[in-house]
C-alpha cells in the first residue's frame, strides 16, 4: 500500500521565480506556503528572496509581502501581527523568511526581541549558509571548513574554521513554545512541523537547511541529495523543540560519514583527511550534545 | 479641558487623542516621558493601542512601518541617537508612503554626550522624505500631532511626519495646555482610510525589486509633488484646525513685527519665544526688528520667506545646529530660496548648541549686530558662532 501523501496540492508560488537552477530556499518557500496556506503574510528581508518573487511588477508569490530593510524581520512581524490583532484579524498567519545573514548576524537583535516579547508569529530562516545574494559571503551560519569569498583560502588555508552559529539553540534559549529544524529533502517532516506549530500560539521558529548549488558549489541535480545527506550524516538534525521538550524527527541507524556529504561540494574540496576528521569529530559532539538534551528534557 | 502639561505629556497627549493602533517605542532621554505617559494611557485603558516595547529605535521604526504597511495608525517617539539610528528605515517609511506620525525631541549628537536641546539630529534627517514641523510651545506639540495626521493620510500627500520639540525647554517645563474634547478630534482625524495594505484576500508586494528602466525615479519624482502638494494641505488643514479648536497658527511661518521691520530674524523651534519677548522691548527703544519663526523645514516655506524678505534691509538667520556646509541648515535654505528674489544681506548666527543657553541678552545683541549689518548693507561675516567660551562679544 502506498504511504498517504502529505503534502498539500495547493499552491501559493508560481511560475515564474528568478532563482539560480536548482535553488533550496526556493523549495522551501513552496513548502512553507503549502503548509500555512492562502491565510499568510510574508515579510522578507534583503536576502535571495528579495529578488525571488520577481522584478517589480512580476510576483511569483499569491499571498501579500512586505519586503523590508536587511537587519528588521523581527520588528517587522512584532508590526504586522499587533496591527492584525489591533483590526481583529487574529487568524492571518504571519511569517518572517529570512536568510541565514539577516537572521544569525544583521537581523539577530530584532529577532531575540521579537521572540522574547512572544508575538503569535512564524520566524523562517532559510539557511544557506552564506550572504548568497550578495555572492556568497561568509556568515555566522556558515559551516566550518566551508570556503566563501570572504573565506577564500588563499596560501594562509583562510577558510571558515569557526563552528556554526548554533541559531536553534539560540531560540530554544528564547523559551519560545515552538523551534524546529527541517530541510527540503524531507517535505513531510517540515509540513508536518509547520502544522503543528500553525496551531501553536506565540512565536515559532524555523531554520529550513536549504542547499544553494550556486555557492555550495555542486551541480544544481544534487540539492535535495545534499539536504538529505545533512540529515543521514547528522551534519543537519532534524529535530523539534516544543515547550522546552526535545524531540529528534529522525534518528539514522548508522549515519553516514560526513566526507560522503563534504564531497559533493566545492566549498569543501579543499579540505585535508585531518580537517575532514575535525568536522567529522564536532559533527559527532553536537549529535552526542543533541541525544543528551532529548533524553534531559523528556526526563519529569 | 485645561491642563499643565510638560511637552512630552502634551506629545503623549497629542497621540492619544489621534487614536494611533499600534505604537512601537524605544526609551531615550529626553523623550522617555512621552512613551513613559502613553504606556500609562495604555495600562489605565484611557488609550487602544498595541504597544511594543521594541529593543531598539531602528526596530521601533521598523515594527511602525509593517504596521502601518497593514493598515493602521501608528505612532512613535525618538531623539538624537535614536533618530540617528532610524535613518535607514526613515527612508523606507517615506519611500512606501506611509503617514507615520513621530515625535522628536530635538537633542544634541554625541560625542561628548549632552542630552540638551540642539537641531542637528532632526536637521541631518532633511533628506529622508519626512514632514517636518517645528513647534514653540507645549500646545502646539500636541495640535502639531492631530493636525499632522490629518495632512500625512491624505492620498495626495502620504508622507510620514516629524513633529519636533526642543528638548527640556520644551519636553521637560510645564505650561497651561488647553486638550481638545476626544469627539472633536475624532471628528476632525476621522477614521484611518489606508491607501494600500498587506491584505489575503488582495495578495500585494511592497517594495520589491526594480530595475533602472522601471519606475524608481517616477516613486521619487511623486514623492517631490506630495512635498510640494503638502503646501496646499497644510495651509486647509491648518485653517480648519484653528477654526475647530479656536487656535492661530500660521501654516508656515509666524510673523512677528515683520512689516516695517529692518532686520528680520529667521528661527526655528522654542528660539522663538524669546526673540518675540525681545523684539517688543526693542520696539520701545525704537528699533525696527522682527522675528520669522519657520514652522515648517520640510516642505521648505520659499515663498513666505520671500515675501518677508521684500520688505526687510538684512535677514539674520538663527541655527541651533551646524551643518558643516555653506552655513548651518536653516540659513544655508533660506539663503537660496532668497538668491534671485531679495537683493539684501543675509546672516547666519550659529548658537545654543549643546543646550547652551539662549539667552535674551544674547539676542538683543545679535538683534543690534544685524541693524548694523542693515545700515551698512554688507555683511563682515557670513557665518557668526555666538557665545562661544572667552569670547566676550556676546555674553
Amino acid at each position: 500500500m502506498m504511504k498517504k501523501l502529505t503534502i498539500p496540492e495547493e499552491e501559493h508560488m508560481l511560475s515564474g521565480h528568478t532563482a539560480c537552477l536548482g535553488c533550496g530556499a526556493t523549495i522551501a518557500m513552496r513548502y512553507v506556503l503549502k503548509a500555512l496556506g492562502k491565510n499568510t503574510i510574508l515579510s522578507i528581508p534583503a536576502c535571495c528572496w528579495a529578488v525571488i518573487p520577481g522584478v517589480y511588477p512580476h510576483r511569483t508569490l499569491d499571498v501579500p509581502l512586505l519586503y523590508t530593510a536587511f537587519e528588521v524581520t523581527g520588528a517587522a512581524i512584532s508590526g504586522i501581527r499587533e496591527a492584525l490583532d489591533a483590526m481583529g484579524k487574529e487568524d492571518v498567519n504571519v511569517v518572517g523568511f529570512a536568510g541565514d545573514g539577516g537572521t544569525a548576524d544583521i537581523g539577530l537583535q530584532a529577532l531575540s526581541a521579537a521572540m522574547e516579547r512572544g508575538h503569535n508569529v512564524f520566524y523562517i530562516m532559510y539557511d544557506n549558509e552564506a550572504y548568497m545574494n550578495t555572492g556568497i559571503q561568509r556568515s555566522g551560519s556558515t559551516p566550518m571548513g566551508a570556503w566563501t569569498t570572504t573565506t577564500p583560502g588563499g596560501k594562509k588555508r583562510m577558510y571558515k574554521w569557526e563552528p556554526k552559529k548554533n541559531v536553534a539553540e539560540i531560540m530554544v534559549a528564547h523559551n519560545i513554545p515552538y523551534v524546529a529544524t527541517a530541510t527540503i529533502a524531507y517535505p513531510e517532516d517540515m509540513i508536518a512541523k509547520l502544522k503543528r506549530a500553525k496551531e501553536i500560539k506565540g512565536p515559532k521558529f524555523f531554520q529550513i537547511l536549504s542547499p544553494c548549488p550556486t555557492g555550495w558549489r555542486h551541480p544544481p541535480d544534487k540539492t535535495v541529495e545534499i539536504s538529505r545527506l545533512a540529515v543521514q550524516t547528522n551534519m543537519f538534525p532534524l529535530y523539534e523543540v516544543i515547550n522546552g521538550k526535545y524531540k529528534i524527527s529522525i534518528k539514522p541507524k548508522n549515519p553516514k560519514p560526513v566526507k560522503e556529504y563534504l564531497r559533493l561540494q566545492g566549498r569543501f574540496r579543499h579540505l585535508t583527511e585531518d580537517e575532514i576528521e575535525m568536522i567529522q569529530k564536532n559533527v559527532d559532539e553536537n549529535w552526542k550534545a543533541l541525544l543528551k538534551k532529548e533524553r534531559c528534557s523528556q526526563e519529569e | 479641558m485645561k491642563a499643565i502639561l510638560t511637552g512630552n505629556e502634551a506629545a503623549a497627549w497629542g497621540a492619544r487623542l489621534s487614536r494611533p493602533k499600534v505604537i512601537a517605542a524605544y526609551p531615550i532621554t529626553p523623550q522617555t516621558s512621552i512613551i513613559e505617559t502613553i504606556a500609562a494611557f495604555i495600562a489605565n485603558g484611557e488609550m487602544d493601542a498595541r504597544y511594543i516595547r521594541v529593543e531598539s529605535e531602528h526596530s521601533a521604526m521598523a515594527a511602525c512601518i509593517a504596521a502601518q504597511n497593514t493598515g493602521v495608525r501608528t505612532y512613535t517617539a525618538t531623539s538624537a541617537h535614536g533618530l540617528a539610528l532610524m535613518h535607514e528605515v526613515l527612508m523606507w517609511a517615506s519611500g512606501a508612503r506611509l503617514p507615520i506620525v513621530m515625535s522628536v525631541v530635538n537633542r544634541a549628537m554625541a560625542p561628548p554626550w549632552s542630552v540638551w536641546t540642539d537641531q542637528l539630529d532632526t536637521m541631518a534627517e532633511r533628506d529622508s522624505g519626512w514632514i517636518q514641523v517645528y513647534t514653540q510651545n507645549n500646545q502646539e506639540v500636541l495640535d502639531s500631532i492631530i493636525m499632522s495626521y490629518k495632512i500625512a493620510e491624505k492620498h495626495n500627500i502620504l508622507l510620514p511626519t516629524m513633529v519636533i520639540e526642543d528638548a527640556f525647554i520644551l519636553s521637560h517645563t510645564s505650561e497651561g495646555v488647553d486638550i481638545p474634547e476626544q469627539k472633536k478630534v475624532d471628528d476632525f482625524l476621522g477614521e484611518y482610510e489606508p491607501a494600500f495594505k498587506l491584505d489575503p484576500d488582495e495578495p500585494a508586494g511592497f517594495g520589491s525589486l526594480i530595475m533602472p528602466e522601471g519606475p524608481y525615479m517616477e516613486f521619487r519624482y511623486k514623492m517631490a509633488l506630495a512635498m510640494e502638494d503638502a503646501r496646499s494641505e497644510i495651509r486647509k488643514v491648518v485653517e480648519e484646525y484653528n477654526q475647530v479648536f479656536g487656535r492661530e497658527y500660521a501654516p508656515f511661518v509666524e510673523e512677528y513685527k515683520t512689516e516695517d521691520a529692518d532686520a528680520v530674524m529667521v528661527v526655528i523651534g522654542t528660539i522663538g519665544s524669546t526673540a518675540k519677548d525681545v523684539v517688543d522691548r526693542m520696539r520701545e527703544k525704537g528699533k525696527k526688528v522682527g522675528v520669522a519663526r519657520v514652522r515648517y523645514f520640510r516642505p521648505f516655506p520659499a515663498e513666505e520667506l520671500r515675501k518677508i524678505a521684500k520688505g526687510a534691509k538684512m535677514i539674520g538667520v538663527v541655527d541651533r545646529s551646524y551643518s558643516f556646509g555653506p552655513g548651518a541648515d536653516l540659513f544655508a535654505e533660506t539663503k537660496s530660496v532668497l538668491y534671485g528674489h531679495a537683493d539684501i544681506p543675509v546672516k547666519n548666527y550659529v548658537m545654543g548648541l549643546g543646550g547652551r543657553d539662549i539667552t535674551p541678552r544674547i539676542i538683543e545683541k545679535v538683534f543690534d549686530d544685524m541693524l548694523s549689518v542693515a545700515k551698512d548693507g554688507v555683511v563682515d561675516k557670513e557665518v557668526e558662532w555666538v557665545g562661544l567660551q572667552g569670547d566676550e562679544r556676546w555674553s
